[in-house]
């Protein structure tokens, strides 16, 4: 076991993790944040997106020990002062059904959006590729991350 | 015409706060403390063998192993409509992923690296892994004790054979009707297996308590069916109905793989033996794949005989499922589709030969659609082909047959209101289906598809709902149901509902995912019957409410009962303007009169629905005599398709499907549907299937080799069109559509293609290397 620190949602927090212990598992299980989710375990599906010092990155895929000292923000710290625009639009129109790639696609939509505040519908679904939906067809939600264009 | 204020409008969903926040929680999301168990399940490589000995010793020794559990702890059956399953595999395994045991630990590291040292020996039997080679004479046996196997008494198992149940329709004479016509259409049409696919992969854990409580979290599609059968399965154990407790939280997707029991059963099993430790199991994305259900596959068989004037005279189908090694809900995708595989068509003489198969894959079970796209693909490609054949517009065509309100059913029924037409003439101009098409781009062709798409719920006839609604101080309200959100917006539809009847806004009203003990009975959310079966229920509860509410201002304020009517949360009378009673005042409290005493109480109401006419008694040989089906859902579709020539890449343009929902309760939710469906249908056509080698073994379980499309696959234009012939027995009118969506999309990519190539490809999937191969071989 190995002391790490995580500032997780903006606080700082210590815990002891083993040498191959997952990110997304780490946040999961000893950090509280479920809002990542476990999909597929191998970096296809996205819904364990999260943001990693401001980029948005899949938490299956990396150690958590490589996340020490490092910051990491998931939906609950991006809901913590109110819900964005984004996530208004997501509920006004119906964007997501079952939920579960929700918070994914939530970090990825909002990351496209805050390097490229006047994306192409092209760029939108560029910026989701790597985010499955089963549910939806994406088109709900490619239509809400359009319609909060600057 | 009533005047609907909830009803009919596009409302937010009630859970969409939740969802969208991240705050709400899926099972995998609860914990459990400290005192949380891990099961990691050892699975056969094999496809067929017998289980000589299972060695688990090592295992064992491992640090932090709590037990290892095998078959011979579980000697229980189970099953939904048939008992073929074992909770875990006893003296033979029939598939490759099979649970041969469990290994429980504190960790699920230490728990995977013990399973890995339990030792199984097996001595190896022929695989059966196709079934027209299943149902051959002096086959190799999966199931040898199948004659005394307990069933449903609609199913029909041959004994000493492999075929499990055969659904028989014997309609007319259709041999004579295929001499009387002008021209007969045979030919076979093959469809691979697929999987569900929902982003949240199956998740159960099981907790038996020291006062010898069952409870079972569970992402699930069916808790009061899952609390029935670890019921039937574990009465050995002395544990009874009101020992089990199912909660089910919100569910990342089911598309029918969450319905019934598969591994929730290994969690309930194994809490049993761990007496105090709640067990969980959560599959991996590979156990997904190979050891949930999985969407049946079939070799069709279909002759059709036509007049010159373009009317069928009959239809002859046989049908060949591969249904897997347990068909406990398989095969009643089978008897589904046995009824109705006809499809929309008004067809005097008719033989259908449903058959399930067992073979050494994985079981089959309940996919979106329940066996119609399977036959559609088939069928719809047939109606194309004939329509080409008399030179007719394949559009046309189908008018001259398709079937109207009061036509008779291959089972001697009668076809229900519907809007067939309606759908057909409305996809025919927003398609602009006469326009001639001419790619701009050399390289590129254009193709038309079009087809027709129905079904009907499948279900036990006496499958029903219930609700129960209570008031709160505020007049907000709670509705306890325990049908399943399982992304379609079931749970917004109820509120809009109860809201019509109660004038009480749908986002004061709180309607969440079960607990079977608090929430009264509900069968299963499967079927496309939710809406419509559900519905029914709490409409007559809130209708229940209105009832105890109307006679307590009619006691307390001498009133009549007949002049009051419900408002804005308000008690209004026809005959007294000035009376306006809020709902707040009284629903709990009562309401004080004269003497200072009060009346009343809290208001608190029930509803319950079963379809009472629906019956499965009929002849086994003919199928006459029932009303299996409650009702069906019809509907038309059509797309624009862009073809590479070189490369054989397909994108589809434009996608047109309307669909008669009888009243679309919320078009916002409708339309979700619609577009989701369509990608889930134009998925299995364009991009997937299971691809197994000659051992068994699934080849393909993951995201990187099964390919569902992304957000970049998408059709560049989407219209949805919603029709509305009202359902008589539905509540508002409303009928089920969710799985309708993903019909039609395989047989009009089929008839693009050919539209656009003149190449037929008559299996799925029709892949960019097939339509090119196709292309290739043709010049």
């Amino acid at each position: 076991m190995s002391k790490i620190h995580i500032i997780l949602n903006g606080e700082r927090r210590s815990l002891h993790v083993e040498p191959n212990d997952i990110l997304l598992d780490v946040i999961r299980d000893k950090m509280g944040a479920k809002s990542p989710k476990c999909g597929c375990d191998r970096g296809d599906c996205g819904a364990c997106t999260i943001f990693l010092n401001g980029k948005s990155v899949k938490s299956c895929n990396i150690l958590a020990i490589e996340a020490d000292e490092q910051e990491i923000v998931t939906l609950e710290g991006l809901s913590e002062n109110g819900l964005t625009k984004l996530q208004e639009k997501f509920i006004n129109m119906n964007s997501f059904q079952c939920g579960f790639c929700a918070p994914g696609i939530t970090i990825a939509a909002t990351e496209l959006l805050n390097h490229n505040p006047n994306p192409t519908l092209d760029d939108v679904k560029e910026a989701l590729s790597g985010n499955l939906c089963r549910c939806t067809g994406y088109t709900p939600i490619l239509d809400a991350i359009m319609s909060c264009k600057k | 015409m009533e005047d609907l204020k909830f009803i009919g409008q596009p409302i937010t969903r009630i859970d969409g706060k939740e969802k969208v926040s991240g705050a709400a929680i899926y099972a995998d999301d609860i914990d459990f403390g400290p005192n949380l168990l891990y099961a990691e399940i050892v699975e056969s490589p094999h496809a067929h063998a017998i289980i000589k000995s299972i060695d688990f010793t090592d295992a064992l020794k491992v640090d932090g192993v709590i037990n290892v559990f095998t078959g011979k702890d579980f000697p229980y059956k189970f099953g939904l409509y048939m008992k073929d399953r074992y909770i875990f595999a006893q003296d033979r395994v029939r598939f490759v992923g099979e649970q041969v045991a469990a290994v429980v630990a504190r960790c699920p590291k230490v728990a995977k690296r013990a399973a890995q040292l339990v030792k199984v020996e097996y001595e190896l039997l022929p695989a059966v892994l196709d079934q027209m080679e299943a149902i051959k004479e002096g086959a190799d046996l999966l199931h040898p004790d199948l004659g005394d196997y307990v069933h449903v008494p609609w199913f029909f198992p041959k004994a000493k054979t492999n075929i499990a149940h055969w659904r028989k329709i014997r309609k007319g004479d259709s041999d004579k009707a295929f001499k009387k016509a002008d021209y007969v259409l045979e030919d076979t049409y093959n469809v691979p297996r697929y999987a569900h696919c929902a982003i949240e992969t199956h998740v159960a854990i099981g907790k038996f308590d020291h006062s010898g409580r069952l409870t079972v979290w569970a992402s699930s599609q069916s808790p009061f069916t899952q609390r029935h059968l670890f019921a039937e399965a574990l009465a050995p154990l002395g544990i009874t109905h009101k020992d089990i407790r199912v909660i089910a939280p919100h569910v990342g997707g089911g598309f029918g793989g969450k319905a019934g029991v598969t591994m929730e059963i290994l969690s309930a099993a194994l809490a049993t033996k761990c007496k105090g430790n709640p067990v969980k199991i959560r599959w991996t994305r590979e156990q997904e794949f190979y050891n949930t259900y999985q969407r049946l596959g079939v070799v069709c068989k279909l002759k059709i005989g036509i007049k010159k004037d373009g009317t069928i005279t009959g239809l002859d189908h046989k049908i060949y499922w591969d249904a897997g090694a347990y068909v406990e809900y398989g095969a009643n995708v089978v008897n589904a589709v046995g009824l109705s595989a006809i499809g929309p068509y008004r067809i005097p003489n008719v033989t259908i030969d449903s058959v399930c198969i067992y073979t050494n894959l994985p079981p089959g079970g309940a996919y979106r659609g329940f066996g119609y796209s399977e036959f559609l693909f088939g069928l719809e490609s047939h109606m194309n082909r004939i329509a080409k054949h008399l030179n007719m517009d394949p559009i046309e065509f189908r008018k001259l047959n398709a079937i109207k309100e009061g036509d008779t059913l291959a089972y001697g029924a009668h076809m229900n209101p519907n809007g067939l037409f309606d759908a057909i003439n409305k996809v025919k101009a927003e398609i602009d289906w006469d326009k001639e098409l001419k790619s701009k781009n050399p390289d590129k062709v254009l193709g038309k598809g079009f087809s027709l798409f129905w079904k009907a719920p499948a279900m036990p006839p006496n499958a029903s709902s219930s609700a129960f609604l209570k008031f709160n101080e505020d007049a907000s309200l709670n509705i306890l149901v325990s049908g399943m959100d399982i992304g379609q917006g079931y749970l917004t539809v109820m509120a809009q509902i109860a809201a019509e009847v109660l004038s009480v806004p749908p986002h004061k009203i709180r309607v969440e995912n079960p607990d079977t003990d608090r929430n009264p009975y509900e069968w299963q959310t499967v079927a496309s019957h939710i809406t419509w079966s559900c519905g029914n229920a709490v409409k007559k509860a809130a209708l229940d409410a209105k009832d105890q509410i109307f006679k307590l201002i009619e006691r307390t304020h001498y009133l009549h009962y007949d002049m009051l009517y419900l408002e804005d949360e308000k008690v209004k009378c026809k005959t007294k303007p000035d009376f306006a009673l809020p709902l707040k005042d009284f629903v709990i409290n009562g309401i004080q009169v004269e003497d200072g005493t009060f009346k009343g109480g809290p208001i608190i109401a029930r509803g319950v629905f079963m379809p009472e006419f629906s019956s499965t008694n009929a002849d086994p040989e003919t199928s006459q005599g029932g009303h299996p089906n409650v009702h069906y859902t019809v509907g038309a579709a059509a797309l624009i398709l862009e073809i590479d020539k070189m490369t054989g890449k397909m994108k589809v343009l434009k996608a047109v499907e309307a669909i008669d929902c009888g009243k679309a309760l919320n078009p916002d939710l409708v339309k979700g549907q619609l577009t989701g469906g369509l990608l889930q249908g134009l998925a299995t056509v364009l991009y997937e299937d299971m691809r197994y080698n000659d051992k068994g073994k699934l080849l393909n379980p993951n995201f990187t080799d099964y390919k569902l499309p992304t957000s970049m696959d998408i059709p560049d234009e989407i219209v949805p069109i919603i029709i509305e012939v009202p359902q008589p027995d539905g509540p508002y009118g409303a009928r089920g559509m969710g799985e309708h969506t993903m019909l039609p999309a395989a047989p009009m990519i089929a008839n693009a293609v050919e539209n656009a190539l003149g190449v037929r490809i008559t299996s799925m999937p029709i892949t960019a290397e097939k339509v090119c191969m196709a292309v290739l071989s043709k010049k």
